[in-house]
């Protein structure tokens, strides 16, 4: 695997390459690596995932960043199973950036992909139980008595003759003794903790007292406050300013330009805010000036002309369509998408001249040395970082623009600076989920079962922005998931991807591109049911490929057969459901059905649509197939997350253009799903594995939009191929 | 210039121009940082907190208008209240960022309305807004807590 990470150029930072086995890896090489910072001298530490204090306190290093999705409880999880603690008594640390903490399964410390309990699940059991073995190594030579006379339980090794030593009281010895090569596994039948239902979050208490640290609750001592001014046209810059009037505003301290904006720094947020608001800036838009949605769009479907590079191809498409009884074709187009998590950017830099410390809300904490240590002169290793609990993520923290924003300005400014942005600076600043227009073809053969099938998708690559040696021959793996997986069995499929850079900062996105590639897919196969004339399920049933279906592209997806575990989830949720059932006038049902980062899950949706095409998602039930739940409460939690998620997306998410810049700037302009708004019943049902576990943090998005396209259609007879799935959307389609 | 009021129980007094929001003299003046900050536009609840026992968006409450009052703070719910007792047993939080403006609302309303229906809830808590899809959750801590002496 070749790696190498780049520095120099600020924005344009990485170089990564390689694919491994089971996934896609985005490796990295990094110059100066890290010591893993666990030898504190007051702990004792058996590997870089647990410290012992000579009072017993049992330390979990979590090297993945909690944004909701659990990792603070499911990472310790792991370790404890194994280690024998009471995980109510344990405490809990985010992990710096170290080599030891890297992703296997994306190559770098880095939370995204719903990898973290995928990526997890040997490696912290195994962490858990090489230190337990340790501990009691440490005991049985103490009592000069062989290890398999000793037993670990509850923080504590007992041995014959009622001899008895706290983990506290052995750790330091522990520390001294080989590592065990061999570390067996206990059988998920012994399992105390993993897949307990009743295990509670870690985390809830402080979130419920106000007390969680999130990014923005930083306080350091001496520190300032800075708000910024940003071009408002994507990839604008500063082209002069005036900041006479800013800087005679109350409690202002400084006006210094940085790289892509004016930044006024306070005393206080609000006196910071109120001066910027006075600053006069000439912007230099750049390439992007004139850019708008209507032109983009135009921009779009001609490249869709381009034939595109070919990622999945059997049979021969064309002479398939040529002897099919019957076509169908259908163009969706799908928006930009803004990720909005309810804690705006923010980070806290304090940079002097010989160390910098960064204290932020990152997914991606490995790069910051790097990309800080590039904008200020420093190395990365004189680059501290603290991650903090996430006001949410969505992958929107995969990016690290706002840690070196901060950096510059207090590098400009010589004393720590909290940065905010605003919501507005948030909204129109965000790398957003590419539009696309995608095209698809079927020949149908008598029967009405495809024997062609073809997809064409044009959209913005985002790995050739943040990663380009990972696109290879005009393929991006992260802009073909949710279709480079073609579930069914047609023999005759030429899938196609065309990249097309629309002006627009592309980024990954809760669930990336399967919230594209699949969504068209099942509103399409359901499209193919309805010129069938066949029941939407048992169609997807007929024509799944119960083979293998391991493909080039397998992407962050398994790419495990998945035909029985599609077929199992499709025929679970029609009789849970209710599928079939008479429904009044104006309600319909609509079924969706995807593999994605090795789950399975069906959706059933049932909407209401108004006479003026409003519609009311009144229930969804889903049927996952996510192997062992490591943390069932809080697998369901994501599910009813992804659902609101995806909800919001293809009901109300749209992000649109204008002069270059982003039209919509908060929560007014931008709507996503409200109290009052979410489905009125969510029933949820795991299918009992023991399985290796899958992602459950993005797969649920991309299901539910087209169950609520395809549950539209049924309830109106209107087939909408534009989202999102607002009335004038509807109301125009065919 | 100096301004008065009472948060959570105690006589406070910062020195701050009376049309910063609330909000910021929570966060930044006193170090409360409970009390969220989301959208500056009293459009997504995160900074709720009580005014004189009312829910109201902090970040669209000037400090010099609540001069000699009384504020009520995340922090001052005391963390026994029984929204909070409901929210701990049903591991509302995700990412828990919205949730401090969430139990605000719900303790409001909960003291304005003992049983509150669906539509209730509804209605005085879509102001609130969670990208972490919540809800479902909410109501039935919210449910839950009513059930609560």
């Amino acid at each position: 695997m070749e790696n190498m990470i780049k520095n120099e150029t600020r924005r344009d930072f990485l170089k990564v390459s390689g694919t491994v086995a089971g996934g896609l890896a985005l490796g990295f090489y990094l110059p100066g690596r890290h010591n893993v910072a666990v030898a504190a001298e007051t702990t004792s530490s058996p590997n870089a995932w647990v410290k012992i204090a000579p009072d017993n306190t049992v330390t979990i290093m979590v090297a993945r960043s909690e944004m909701g999705q659990d990792v603070y409880t499911s990472m310790p999880i792991l370790v404890a199973e194994e280690l024998e603690v009471d995980l109510s008594k344990v405490k809990v640390e985010f992990a710096p950036p170290a080599e030891v903490y890297i992703n296997a399964l994306l190559g770098g410390q880095l939370t995204g992909g719903s990898t973290s309990v995928r990526d997890a699940w040997e490696k912290l059991r195994k962490a858990g139980a090489s230190a337990r073995m340790m501990l009691v190594t440490a005991a049985a030579n103490d009592w000069n008595v062989d290890a398999s006379q000793c037993k670990a339980s509850n923080g504590t090794v007992t041995g014959p003759g009622g001899k008895k030593a706290t983990y506290g009281q052995l750790a330091a010895k522990a520390a001294a003794v080989e590592v065990p090569k061999d570390v067996p596994l206990k059988p998920s039948s012994q399992f105390k903790i993993v897949g307990n239902s009743k295990q509670r979050r870690l985390d809830t208490e402080a979130k419920v007292k106000g007390t969680a640290q999130f990014g923005i609750d930083t306080r350091v001592p001496g520190m300032l406050y800075a708000a910024v001014a940003m071009s408002p046209i994507i990839g604008g810059k500063v082209a002069s300013f005036d900041d006479s009037r800013a800087k005679a505003m109350p409690g202002v301290k400084a006006v210094v330009q940085y790289s892509r904006g004016v930044a006024v720094v306070a005393d206080s947020y609000w006196q910071a805010k109120k001066a910027k608001d006075l600053l006069q800036i000439q912007w230099d838009g750049g390439p992007n000036a004139n850019n708008d949605s209507k032109s983009i769009w135009e921009g779009i479907r001609a490249a869709s002309e381009q034939p595109g590079a070919v990622f999945r191809e059997s049979g021969n498409v064309e002479s398939g369509m040529g002897q099919a009884a019957k076509k169908v074709e259908s163009t969706y187009q799908l928006p930009f998408l803004s990720h909005s998590p309810m804690e705006p950017m923010n980070t806290t830099a304090d940079v002097r001249a010989d160390k910098a410390i960064i204290i932020t809300p990152t997914q991606f904490q490995q790069l910051i040395p790097h990309v800080v240590g590039g904008a200020t002169g420093l190395k990365p290793e004189q680059v501290e970082v603290h991650t903090t609990f996430l006001g949410g993520g969505f992958g929107r923290r995969v990016e690290v623009d706002y840690a070196i924003d901060a950096a510059e300005i207090s590098k400009a400014v010589g004393a720590p600076v909290k940065m905010v942005w605003s919501r507005e600076d948030d909204m129109t600043h965000d790398s957003y989920r590419p539009a696309s227009l995608m095209k698809l073809g079927a020949g149908l053969d008598a029967s009405g079962k495809p024997v062609a099938m073809r997809f064409h998708s044009t959209s913005p690559s985002i790995s050739a922005r943040l990663f380009p040696s990972i696109v290879k021959d005009g393929i991006d793996p992260f802009a073909v998931e949710g279709i480079d997986n073609y579930p069914y069995d047609t023999p005759n499929i030429k899938l196609t991807y065309q990249m097309h850079d629309a002006g627009v900062t592309p980024g990954y996105w809760r669930g990336v591109s399967h919230n594209l590639n699949a969504v068209a897919l099942e509103c399409f196969v359901d499209e193919l049911a309805n010129a069938a004339g066949k029941d939407p399920i048992q169609y997807r049933i007929d024509m799944l490929d119960m083979g293998s279906t391991k493909h080039q592209w397998s992407g962050l997806s398994a790419g495990v057969p998945v035909g029985t575990r599609m077929k199992r989830v499709l025929e679970e949720v029609r009789a849970k459901s209710g599928w079939g059932k008479k429904l009044p006038e104006g309600r319909g049902m609509g079924v969706a059905v995807m593999e994605g980062y090795n789950t399975v899950i069906a959706m059933v949706a049932e909407v209401s649509v108004s006479s003026s095409y409003d519609v009311v998602v009144e229930k969804v039930t889903a049927v996952v197939d996510a192997g062992t739940l490591v943390h069932p409460d809080q697998a369901l939690a994501q599910m009813q997350s992804t659902i609101n998620f995806g909800q919001s997306a293809c009901m109300w998410g749209e992000i649109t253009i204008k002069n270059g810049g982003v039209e919509q700037t908060n929560f007014d302009m931008y709507r996503v799903a409200r109290m009052n708004e979410n489905p009125k019943v969510l029933d949820i049902h795991f299918i009992k594995s023991d399985s290796t576990p899958g992602g459950l943090g993005e797969p649920g998005t991309a299901v539910i939009q087209p169950a609520i396209g395809n549950a539209i259609f049924a309830a109106s007879g209107k087939r909408c191929r534009t989202l999102p799935f607002s009335p004038e959307n509807i109301k125009g389609s065919a | 210039m100096k301004i008065s009021f009472n948060v959570n129980g105690k006589s406070t007094s910062v020195d701050a121009a009376p049309d910063t929001p609330l909000l910021w003299v929570l966060r930044d003046n006193l170090g409360m940082t409970g009390t969220k900050f989301g959208c500056g536009k009293a459009l997504c609840g995160a900074c709720t907190v009580h005014l004189n026992g009312q829910a109201v968006r902090s970040c669209q409450t000037p400090v010099g208008s609540v001069s000699g009052q009384k504020v009520t703070t995340i922090e001052g719910l005391g963390g026994n209240h029984k929204v909070q007792k409901a929210w701990i047993a049903l591991d509302v939080p995700q990412c828990g960022y919205c949730q401090p403006g969430q139990m605000m609302s719900a303790s409001a309303l909960l003291a304005s309305n003992k049983n509150p229906s669906d539509e209730d809830i509804d209605a005085f808590m879509s102001g609130n807004i969670c990208r972490c899809g919540t809800y479902p959750r909410i109501r039935a801590a919210i449910k839950q807590a009513a059930k609560m002496a």
